[in-house]
């Protein structure tokens, strides 16, 4: 898919290495990095199939660092890319040929934790993973956990609004942020919320958080942890049909039960992870759920005998429950290595990423099945059946000429499914450069235009991370016309008292 | 309020109505308050609107999948019909959005699902389950440009585009006027009880709530009230002493496991009380609607303050306002959630409590008080001056003009 980036400005290139000179008087040593070959890993992000060398990465270490990188880059008419871990798998962070890509790395201190509060206060550069790793001595962890969380950090969370299995009871990144302090292109720096509830005045820590880098960058968070809960057990579900599987979830949701985590497989997933992982998966079914309950003991124990009943009358081929951490993980090692699973199967996946209303399921199933065919490539699922969020993997081969196209138009086409029957293009991995012009299959013109007049209220020059999210750039002074005709429908027909 | 001519007062039928009515103000100059059901009009900046844009004829449910837990409703509907609605098929908003009706006077469940939104409201469950907007999934809107957009949808898991019902959650009607409104619902719990402890002071409360929060009890609603606040409240007035309650919530074998684990934990504090199921419930829901405070009880005449802070400030906070103006207090979000009741002056306060909130890292609004005391002061904490220019410029991206409730939360937004 040829994918069309802001023109390059030339006269900023022509002045690269002026530039390079001020943004070294700014971060000083290795910092700035300018050479081709150093600037070689940031070229892309997760999504691998798109890259570019940036003009220059700068890797700040402080706030007033960014601060001044910013106000220096708003002065000039520089465009600035953000960058945490680089995983995003939606193009976030690929870079500009004629822009900064900003790195957060270096911020990687934790700063404070309060357990009293039940807050953690991190730099963006913080992994997710040591976030839970820095409180699970006093048995708390902070619940947001995309699979990716060795790797990413708590500043790409923030800006993906990224989740995990565990989304379903214990929410995505927005629900667990109560804090930031942001920078804003202009080199200004405000504080969003802090250690309290609910911001005074306008949510934009709500705003900010999902907003993929456009609104500002992003330099400390406040995030809450939760007290690890005492158990966890699982059940693993095999149904002869999707169908099944579909309504089992609806089912264990509609008793009352909200999982820890529910997880499903297509038959071809089961297939890719048994092999890899040999997690003892039944073979011979076309879904696989897990049901992971977690609380106090007993409360497990006895949620875990109704799912198990649910599941009967659901006609479930097989049910195991995990009798012990070692099994409950093993049921778990199949579903956490179905990416690489996947990736051994074929040379090349591509991850999907769209939600669902979940009793759509096994029509959006069939259609991709139908889909499957007619591009000639396979697919794999794997499902967060809790929330409808689907991660179709579409298998192809990079070497083949026009597979890779292929196998965008095909997740496309899964996109556009999953709109229509009510859902959306992405529920986690965000819309970057990825999904970015399939957003009017989902918001008209003036849907996209409003939010656009929200990223003016930030970013008033365009400047940071343009050309991600938005199909078409427009100016803020024409975005900001009014068409108002004075006297116009004067008397309305509409109710007065 | 001002009397108003009744030609600028409109009652839309339908979302295309609302559009029209806000271009017809457009086009002639005039300005709105934006109301609901009107529960909450007495909450905010007294400012002087030309006209009123009444949503109330946008009403009914018009999607409710309980195991899709998600509902969509017409942002007029009355907020006790969804409740009734959703409690019919064993669900809740679990957010538990407070009712102001005790706070302001008037009627109990009157309020509107948008208003519910546009106000952020929620309850004691805040701490585990969320506010409003934790749970407002999707909006059809009309902005103040007089222009009809969407964001979200009708699916928990979206981060397609901004959210901008975030945004819209607690604008108080300043951006744009919610025409459509999809929530997520949740089951309610199976049963519930309450353990209270006796006698403690604001500042042992404080920490016992912090200690009982990081417990396994998975408590879902922690509440400090003073003695001569407990008083007013049925369910506990007979302690005669300060209460500090704690509510769990879930299956029954649950509730009685985390029960004996929390009467461990609190058993070094001295006397402990228990609440049944029914008595529970009312407790919790004196405490979401701050009934101690009650415009029709003794701290009627008082000016009312909800201060928003880390727990840990929570009795910090209320020792201040106390010391300096004896104010009743009642804490709830394990100390995080001020309530202040104050004598009334005609200030309301003001400088003292926003200072004292920002000291200790939060925020307060002034939620009763007279009209002229609200025309005279900050009700919400002033922001500072960069962030408060850019919730000048995100509100002149929804309505350049000022057409909706301007004024309503600082002088020109
Ligand atoms: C194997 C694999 C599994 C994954 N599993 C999941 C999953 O289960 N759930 C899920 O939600 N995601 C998942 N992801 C996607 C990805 O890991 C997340 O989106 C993650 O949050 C990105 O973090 P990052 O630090 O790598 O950010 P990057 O990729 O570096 O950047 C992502 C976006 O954030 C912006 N950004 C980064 N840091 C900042 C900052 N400090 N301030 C402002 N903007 C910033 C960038 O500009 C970019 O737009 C997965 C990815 C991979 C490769």
């Amino acid at each position: 898919m040829p994918l069309l980036m802001p023109l390059f400005d030339d006269a900023v290139l022509k002045r690269r290495a002026e530039i390079v000179a001020a943004l070294r008087a700014i971060v000083p040593g290795e910092g700035v990095i300018a050479s081709e070959r150093e600037m070689r890993p940031f070229e892309s992000d997760g999504l691998t199939a798109y890259r570019q060398l940036p003009m220059v990465v700068v890797l700040p270490e402080t706030t007033a660092q960014v601060a001044a990188v910013l106000d220096f880059c708003h002065r000039e008419g520089i465009k600035v890319v953000p960058r945490g871990a680089g995983t995003s798998l939606s193009g976030g962070a690929l870079p500009l040929g004629d822009g900064v890509l900003l790195g957060l790395a270096k911020f990687n201190r934790i700063r404070e934790i309060d357990y009293d509060n039940r807050v953690v206060v991190v730099e963006p550069g913080v992994t997710n993973l040591a976030v839970s790793q820095a409180v699970a001595e006093a048995g708390f962890y902070y619940a947001p956990d995309p699979s990716s969380q060795i790797a990413c950090t708590i500043g790409g969370n923030v800006a993906e609004n990224s989740g995990g299995v565990h989304c379903l009871k214990y929410g995505m990144t927005a629900n667990n942020v109560l804090g930031c302090e942001l920078v804003l292109m202009t080199g200004e720096i405000i504080r969003l919320g802090g250690k309290h509830l609910d911001a005074g005045g306008y949510d934009l820590l709500g705003i900010v958080t999902g907003s993929e880098g456009l609104l500002g960058v992003v330099t400390e968070v406040t995030v809450r942890i939760l007290k690890k809960p005492q158990t966890a057990r699982a059940a693993l579900i095999g149904f002869a049909a999707s169908e099944d599987g579909g309504e089992c979830v609806a089912k264990i949701i509609g008793a009352g039960i909200i999982p820890g985590g529910m997880e499903m497989m297509d038959r071809p997933a089961i297939a890719a992870t048994e092999e890899f992982v040999h997690a003892g998966y039944p073979l011979d079914v076309e879904a696989l759920l897990i049901v992971e309950l977690d609380g106090p003991q007993d409360e497990v124990d006895h949620l875990l005998e109704r799912v198990q009943d649910i599941a009967k009358t659901c006609r479930a081929l097989t049910c195991r429950v995990s009798n012990s951490e070692d099994e409950r993980l093993l049921f778990w090692a199949g579903r956490k290595a179905a990416f690489p699973a996947v990736g051994r199967i074929s040379p090349d996946y591509y991850c999907m990423d769209g939600t669902i209303p979940r009793a759509r399921l096994p029509h959006v199933l069939n259609r991709m099945r139908e889909m499957s065919a007619k591009y000639g490539l396979r697919v794999a699922n794997v499902f967060h059946a809790g929330d409808g969020n689907l991660h179709p993997l579409i298998l192809y081969d990079a070497n083949k000429p026009g597979e890779l196209e292929n196998a965008e138009k095909f997740g496309a086409d899964i996109l556009r499914l999953c709109v229509e029957v009510g859902g959306v293009l992405t529920g986690e991995h965000g819309v970057g450069v990825e999904k970015r012009d399939l957003m009017p299959v989902m918001f008209s013109e003036e849907d996209l235009n409003q939010q656009q007049r929200l990223k003016c209220a930030f970013d008033g020059k365009s400047l940071l991370n343009p050309g991600k999210v938005f199909p078409t750039l427009h100016r803020c002074a024409e975005l900001g016309r009014m068409h108002v005709h004075a006297g116009k429908m004067s008397f309305p027909d509409i109710p007065r008292f | 309020m001002m009397a108003r001519a009744m030609a600028d007062n409109l009652k839309p039928r339908d979302a295309k109505e609302v559009e029209q009515a806000i271009q017809w103000a457009l086009g002639n100059d005039k300005t709105f308050e934006v109301v609901g059901r009107g529960s909450k009009r007495g909450i905010g900046r007294a400012a002087q609107w030309d006209g009123t844009l009444d949503l109330s004829s946008l009403s009914g449910v018009t999607l409710y999948e309980p195991e899709e837990l998600v509902l969509s409703a017409r942002a007029g509907t009355p907020i006790a019909e969804i409740e009734a609605l959703v409690a019919s098929r064993n669900q809740q908003l679990a957010f538990e959005p407070m009712d102001y009706a005790a706070l302001l006077g008037g009627a109990t469940g009157a309020g509107s699902i948008g208003g519910v939104i546009a106000a952020n409201l929620s309850g004691p469950r805040r701490i585990k389950a969320g506010a409003a907007r934790d749970h407002f999934l999707g909006v059809s809107a009309v902005s103040g440009r007089g222009e009809t957009f969407k964001s979200g949808g009708r699916v928990v898991k979206n981060v397609t585009g901004y959210d901008l019902c975030k945004l819209l959650a607690g604008s108080w009607g300043t951006l744009a006027a919610m025409t459509d409104i999809t929530i997520k619902t949740l089951p309610k719990a199976e049963t519930e009880a309450t353990i209270l402890a006796l006698n403690l002071t604001d500042a042992t409360a404080s920490k016992v709530m912090a200690s009982a929060m990081a417990s396994f009890a998975d408590v879902s609603g922690a509440a400090h009230l003073p003695a001569a606040v407990a008083m007013r409240i049925a369910e506990i007035g007979a302690t005669q002493a300060a209460v500090t309650a704690f509510r769990l919530e879930g299956v029954a074998p649950s509730v009685a496991q985390r029960k004996s684990v929390l009467e461990s934990l609190l058993a070094p504090f001295g006397s402990l009380g228990t609440l049944g199921e029914a008595a529970s419930r009312a407790l919790w829901q004196a405490i979401r609607d701050v009934t101690p405070f009650a415009a029709n009880g003794v701290a009627g005449k008082r000016d009312v303050w909800r201060i928003s802070t880390a727990p840990t400030q929570g009795a910090i906070v209320g020792e201040a306002l106390a010391g300096a103006t004896d104010a009743e207090l009642l804490y709830d979000w394990a100390g995080g959630l001020i309530w202040a009741a104050m004598p009334a002056t005609n200030d309301a306060q003001a400088p003292l409590v926003h200072a004292t909130a920002a000291a200790n890292g939060g925020h307060a609004t002034l939620i009763r008080a007279p009209i002229a005391v609200r025309a005279a002061v900050d009700v919400f904490t002033p922001e500072q001056p960069v962030l408060a220019a850019l919730t000048k410029r995100v509100r002149g991206g929804f309505d350049p003009q000022g057409v909706l409730n301007a004024g309503r939360m600082w002088a020109g937004v």
